[in-house]
Formats: C-alpha cells, structure tokens, sequence
C-alpha cells in the first residue's frame, strides 16, 4: 500500500484509548479553574448581605462578578461534561450507543453553558426582566 | 462485544479509604454534572428572567427537599475538591506509599466533611 500519510499520522489515534493526553490533561486544566471561579463564587455567597433576587442582580451585573461567573460556567460545564463522558466510556459498552449517548451529553451540556452565559449577559446588560 | 475471561475484579477485595474515596470521586463529580449543573443554570436563568421566576427557584431552594440537596450538592463538592487534589498529588507520582495513600483517602473525606460545614456555618453566620 502506498504511504499518503505523515509519521506524524500513522502513531496519532492508536493505542488502547485511541487518543493522546489531551482529554487528560484538559481535565486537570480545568479542575484548576474550577478552583479559583469555585473559591471567588463561594466567598462572593458568603459575604453578599442576602441572596434575593435584587441584591444578586446587583452584585451579578458587576464587571468582575459576571465575568468571573461566565468562566465558571465554561469551566464547570466543561469539566463536568468530560467527566460524564469518562462515565459513558466506562459503563457503556455497545459502540453505537456509546455514541448517541456522547452526542446527547455534548447537546445538553452545550445548551446548559449557554443558558447559563446567556442569562449572566442579560443581568450584567441590564437587560434582565 | 467478545466474551473474554476476565481477572477477579473489586469482589475479591477488602474495602479499603482508598476505595472508598475513589468511588466517592466519581460519584460526586457525576452526582454535581447531573444535579448541581442544572440547579446552577436554573438559578441564573430565574435571576435573567425576573422577580416571580427567582421566587419559584428560592420556593424550591428553601424549602426541605431544596435544602437538604443544596447541602448534599455542596458536600460533593467539597468532597470532590479535596480528593481531586488527592488526584493531583498522586499524578505527580507522589503518595502511592501504603501508610501515606491511606492517610491521603482518609484527609480527603474528612476535609470534605469540615469544609461542607465551615460552608454552610460560615453562611448562617457571616
């Protein structure tokens, strides 16, 4: 057979996982993120004077709040579908449904993020209801 | 897929910290991705979708059932943040000593449990 490929090509994708340290690495990446949006958010709770609608929507639709929020989001929701889909490639077995399970969580957890990020814009914008 | 003989696999084992911490990894990471993601994503949409939207988040928040799964959902994550640094220092290639892996599981839950309450003692309170 002819060789099209690159070196490079013919090592990348084998292996028992089919994949390199990617996955692997992205989850510890995050996991740090998660770390410090998870810290800044915890103590942002503690110390706001309540947690009603108008006094979180104050503090929400600051620039370093929303923008902390909006990180956290990204990096929560990332993480967390990773870890899903470990579950999934552990527990599940038959490959077609592998799949349709995989593409099910990355629909949910896409939605999930940007509902999320959609709602923190709308509050920082002033443009919540 | 092929049915293949397989090793003698977690029945044969005494349970150990270790075990138990690497399961509970698992299960609160899963457990906060399945509950704590939409919960988190419902409050800030009731935030954008105005003051009768909050008020059926909060109804539900505060009421028995929302409490005692905001409480179960902070202490799987505290739980999760304490064994995932466990993870981080056992990439590193440290800590897989008998005495000090146990040591390890053992910190990890236990600080799961007293950050949960610092948690929650320090919202009561402050």
């Amino acid at each position: 057979m002819i060789d099209k490929g690159t070196p490079l090509g013919e090592v990348r994708g084998t292996g028992a996982s089919h994949e390199g340290v990617g996955h692997w690495m992205h989850q510890r990446v995050t996991a740090a993120g998660n770390f410090f949006v998870m810290t800044y958010f915890i103590v942002s709770l503690v110390l706001l004077p309540g947690l009603d609608g108008s006094t979180v929507t104050d503090w929400l639709s600051g620039l370093i709040p929303s923008t902390m929020l909006i990180l956290l989001v990204v990096s929560l929701f990332w993480h967390a579908r990773m870890g899903l889909q470990v579950m999934i490639e552990d527990y599940v077995h038959d490959t077609g449904n592998r799949f349709a399970v995989t593409v099910l969580l990355n629909l949910l957890f896409c939605g999930g993020a940007v509902l999320s990020i959609v709602s923190i814009l709308k509050i920082a914008l002033g443009t919540a209801a | 897929m092929a049915s293949r003989p397989l090793s003698p696999h977690i029945t044969i084992w005494k349970w150990g910290p270790h075990m138990l911490t690497s399961i509970l990894h698992r299960v609160t990471g899963d457990g906060m991705a399945l509950l704590g993601l939409p919960i988190l994503a419902w409050w800030l949409a009731s935030l954008a979708g105005g003051p009768e939207a909050y008020a059926t988040f909060t109804k539900h928040a505060s009421s028995w059932y929302g409490i005692i799964i905001l409480v179960g959902v902070s202490w799987a994550f505290f739980s999760h943040l304490s064994s995932g640094v466990r993870h981080l220092v056992l990439d590193m290639g440290a800590g897989y000593e008998l005495h000090t892996n146990k040591t390890g599981a053992v910190l990890a839950i236990v600080s799961g449990l007293i950050l949960t309450a610092a948690f929650w003692a320090a919202m009561i309170l402050l």
